[in-house]
C-alpha cells in the first residue's frame, strides 16, 4: 500500500534512497510514485525497456490500466483519450516514433492535456540509424508543449515526477515532455536517489482542468452556433489565434512552478568565467568534464545547463553570457537546434561557437569541447 | 450526468438564448426518447451546416436521437463532413483528429471505466468513410482486434466531400471523382464482413432511409458493446453534391437503391450478443 503525500514531501522532504539504476529503471522508480492510472506503450528502441518496467509495475498494482498500442501515432491518441476522459497518464517514446505520432503533440497542447511523455532520442531516418542523437528536439520544440531535458538518469527520474506537479496546475495544464538522450542514459547504470517507494503523488483532479472533462459529468453545451472549421469565418479566426496565444501563455506561466520545482530553467557553475559552455542533456555532463579538464591548465570555463527548452530561459541566458568573450554550444545532433536557440537570445552573437556537434551515434569526447575552450581563450 | 445537473440558475432564465433554454427544459438526456418520439423533444443537434439534401446531416439526427443513454454518452469524431456538424451537438464530443478516432476512444472508454466503475458510459465513434475505412483504417481494426469495448458508426457518403469530391476507399468501383479521373479501380471495401472478422460482436449496415431500423441497429450496437465488445454500424448515405443528385432526392435514392440491391441492409450478430439482446428486447425479433 502506498500512502499519498504532497508533492513537496515526496520531492525535496523525504529520506532518499540509493539505487545503483539505468535510465529505464529510473522510468520505472518515478512512475511508480507518480500515482499514474494508465500507461500505454509501443516499442521503439532505445525507449522499449523503460515500457516494458512500467507493465511490469503495472503487474505488481501501481497502475490501474496498461496496454500496448499499434503504433506511436495511435498509442498518442489513446493517451489524449484517456487525459480526455480524466485520469492521469504516461507514456514514452523516441526518434522514430516521435516523428510517426507527431501530429498528436500540438493536439495534446491544443488541447491543454496535462499528460507526460519520455521521449529517449535516437537518430531519425535515412539512412536506418538506432544510435543517439537529439535531432527530434528540434521538430518537438514548437508543438506548444513544455520541454525538459533530463542530463541522466537522476534527472531524468526527478524531472518526470516534477512533469506531473507542473503540467496538472491549473493555469498551466499542458503536456510535458521529458527528454532523455537514448543509450546514454536509458541504457547505462548510475547512482540515483529516490524517494521511498511506499510514497506517492496526490492523485490527479480532473476538475481542476481549465477545460470540461469528456465525461458527460458536466454540462454539455454546444460550443458554437456556426462550425469552427467555416472560412471567411471571423469568429473562427479570433478563437483559434486566441487560443494559439492561450496555449504559449500557459508555458509562460509554468516558468515560476519550473522555478520552484526545478529550481530554475538552468543551473549555472563558474557564472563569471570568460568562457561559457551552454548545453542541454547528456551534452552537459561531457561539458563538465571538459570543463574540470581546462581548469588544471588554467583555463577556467563556465557551464550553463539548460533543463528547460520550453518555457526557454531567455532573460536567464542573455544576462550570464553578457560578460563572457565567447559562448560554446557542443550538441548531439547536425543542425544545431540549441545554438540557433541560443544565438536568438546572446546580445553579442557573433560570440556564439555553435558545436562541437556530434550526430548520427557517436560519443562526444570531452576533447572536442576542451579544442573549443583552448581556442576560445587563445 | 447527475439528474438536474442541467439547468439554469435563477435569474439567467431570460438570458440564456431560446434554444439553450429548450434543451433545459424538453432536452432528451434520462428521458428515454427516441425516433418515434423526434418533433417531440428537443434535438440534440441545433441547426447544421452540412449541405442540403445531406443524408449524414439526417443520420447524424436519427443518430442523436437513438443514444440509449444520451446524458452518458461521449462522443469521438473524426475530421470531414460530420464534423462540422459536432460543435453544434449537445454532448461532449471529441474531435480526434484524421483517423485517429478509435485509438483515441480506446483511451477514453478505458478512462471512463476507471473513473465510474459501477456507472454506464458509452464512448461512440461517429465518422466518415474516409476516416474509417481508410487513413484510420488500422486504428479501427485494432480497436476490434483489442475487443474495446466502444461502438463505432460509418457515416458512408462514399466519397471525401468536405474536401471537395476525392474517391474513398468506399466508393463504388467505377466512379468518376476526384483523384480517381479514370474511374475507381477496386471495389467498395467490405467493411461490414472484415468487422465481423476482426471481432465485433454486433454488426450493422442501414440508411437513414428507416429511420426505426437504423434506431433498432445503433441501440443494438451500442447494448452490446457495453456488456460484449466492440460493435459496428455502417450507414450509407452518398453525397449529393459529390455524386451531383437532387437534394430533394437522398432518401429517394437511397430506397431505390435498396429496392434495388445495391445497397444491402446487413446484420451479423455473434450468438453471445444474440443471447443479450434476446435478453433485453425479451424475445429478440429483430
Amino acid at each position: 500500500m502506498q500512502q499519498v503525500v504532497s508533492p513537496e514531501h515526496l520531492l525535496f522532504e523525504a529520506r532518499r534512497e540509493q539505487m545503483f539504476i539505468t535510465g529505464s529503471e529510473a522510468v520505472r522508480e518515478a512512475i511508480k510514485r507518480a500515482n499514474v492510472d494508465m500507461a500505454i506503450s509501443y516499442p521503439i528502441t532505445p525507449q522499449s525497456e523503460s515500457m516494458h518496467l512500467v507493465g511490469d509495475i503495472y503487474k505488481e498494482g501501481y497502475l490501474r490500466e496498461y496496454f500496448r498500442g499499434e503504433n506511436e501515432f495511435a498509442v498518442m491518441s489513446a493517451i489524449a483519450g484517456a487525459a480526455m476522459g480524466g485520469v492521469r497518464v504516461f507514456t514514452a517514446t523516441g526518434g522514430p516514433g516521435t516523428l510517426r505520432a507527431f501530429e498528436m503533440f500540438s493536439t495534446w497542447a491544443g488541447a491543454r492535456l496535462p499528460i507526460v511523455c519520455a521521449f529517449m532520442t535516437r537518430g531519425v531516418n535515412s539512412p536506418l540509424s538506432i544510435q543517439p542523437d537529439t535531432i527530434e528536439m528540434a521538430f518537438m520544440l514548437d508543438t506548444g508543449m513544455i520541454i525538459l531535458h533530463a542530463e541522466n538518469s537522476q534527472d531524468l527520474h526527478d524531472m518526470l515526477l516534477k512533469a506531473y506537479c507542473v503540467a496538472e496546475k491549473t493555469d498551466v495544464h499542458i503536456p510535458v515532455g521529458v527528454f532523455a538522450d537514448g543509450f546514454f542514459v536509458t541504457h547505462t547504470r548510475e547512482k540515483v536517489e529516490v524517494p521511498p517507494a511506499d510514497l506517492k503523488l496526490p492523485p490527479y483532479n480532473p476538475y481542476s482542468a481549465p477545460v470540461p472533462a469528456m465525461d458527460m459529468e458536466n454540462v454539455p453545451f454546444r460550443q458554437m452556433r456556426d462550425p469552427f472549421v467555416m472560412k471567411s469565418n471571423y469568429i473562427s479566426y479570433a478563437a483559434h489565434a486566441s487560443w494559439q496565444q492561450e496555449i504559449l501563455a500557459a508555458a509562460e506561466r509554468s516558468r515560476k512552478y519550473l522555478a520552484k520545482y526545478l529550481g530554475g530553467l538552468v543551473d549555472v557553475e563558474y557564472a563569471d568565467a570568460e568562457v561559457l559552455v551552454v548545453a542541454s542533456g547528456t551534452a552537459v555532463s561531457v561539458s563538465r568534464e571538459a570543463i574540470k579538464l581546462c581548469a588544471r591548465e588554467g583555463l577556467r570555463a563556465g557551464l550553463v545547463k539548460v533543463k528547460s527548452l520550453r518555457p526557454f530561459p531567455a532573460e536567464e541566458i542573455k544576462l550570464v553570457t553578457r560578460g563572457a568573450k565567447a559562448v560554446i554550444v557542443p550538441e548531439f545532433n547536425r543542425v544545431g537546434w540549441l545554438c540557433r536557440e541560443i544565438k536568438a537570445v546572446v546580445e553579442d552573437n557573433t560570440k556564439v561557437v555553435g558545436g562541437p556537434r556530434v550526430f548520427g551515434g557517436m560519443t562526444m569526447p570531452a576533447g572536442l569541447i576542451i579544442s573549443e575552450i583552448r581556442r576560445c581563450f587563445a | 450526468m447527475k439528474p438536474g445537473l442541467f439547468k439554469i440558475s435563477p435569474g439567467f432564465e431570460e438570458v440564456m438564448p431560446a434554444e439553450y433554454r429548450e434543451l433545459v427544459e424538453h432536452g432528451p438526456y434520462g428521458a428515454g426518447m427516441g425516433v418515434a418520439d423526434l418533433g417531440a423533444f428537443k434535438e440534440l443537434l441545433e441547426e447544421h451546416p452540412l449541405c442540403a439534401g445531406c443524408g449524414l446531416a439526417l443520420s447524424l439526427r436519427l443518430f442523436l436521437a437513438s443514444l440509449p443513454a444520451p446524458q452518458d454518452t461521449v462522443i469521438v469524431g473524426s475530421t470531414g463532413c460530420s464534423s462540422l456538424a459536432f460543435p453544434q451537438v449537445a454532448l461532449q464530443n471529441i474531435h480526434s483528429l484524421f483517423g485517429n478516432q478509435n485509438a483515441l476512444a480506446s483511451g477514453l472508454k478505458r478512462a471512463l471505466s476507471l473513473r465510474f466503475p459501477d456507472k454506464v458510459k458509452d464512448v461512440v465513434v461517429i465518422a466518415g468513410d474516409g476516416a474509417t475505412a481508410d487513413i484510420g483504417l488500422d486504428m479501427v481494426m485494432h480497436s476490434w482486434f483489442r475487443q474495446e469495448n466502444i461502438t463505432t458508426v460509418m457515416l458512408d457518403n462514399e466519397a471525401y466531400a468536405n474536401t471537395g469530391g476525392q474517391e474513398s476507399g468506399m466508393s463504388p468501383q467505377g466512379t468518376v471523382l476526384y483523384m480517381a479521373p479514370k474511374g475507381k479501380k477496386f471495389p467498395k471495401i467490405p467493411l461490414p464482413e472484415i468487422a465481423r472478422e476482426a471481432g465485433c460482436a454486433y454488426v450493422g449496415a442501414c440508411s437513414p432511409a428507416q429511420g426505426k431500423r437504423l434506431e433498432r441497429m445503433l441501440r443494438r450496437a451500442i447494448l452490446v458493446a457495453r456488456e460484449i465488445g466492440p460493435t459496428y454500424v455502417q450507414i450509407f448515405a452518398p453525397c449529393p453534391t459529390n455524386y451531383k443528385f437532387k437534394p430533394n432526392e437522398t432518401l429517394t435514392r437511397l430506397k431505390l437503391l435498396e429496392k434495388e440491391g445495391v445497397f444491402q441492409p446487413k446484420e451479423y450478430i455473434t450468438r453471445e450478443a444474440q443471447d443479450l439482446l434476446n435478453k433485453l428486447e425479451g424475445g429478440g425479433k429483430p
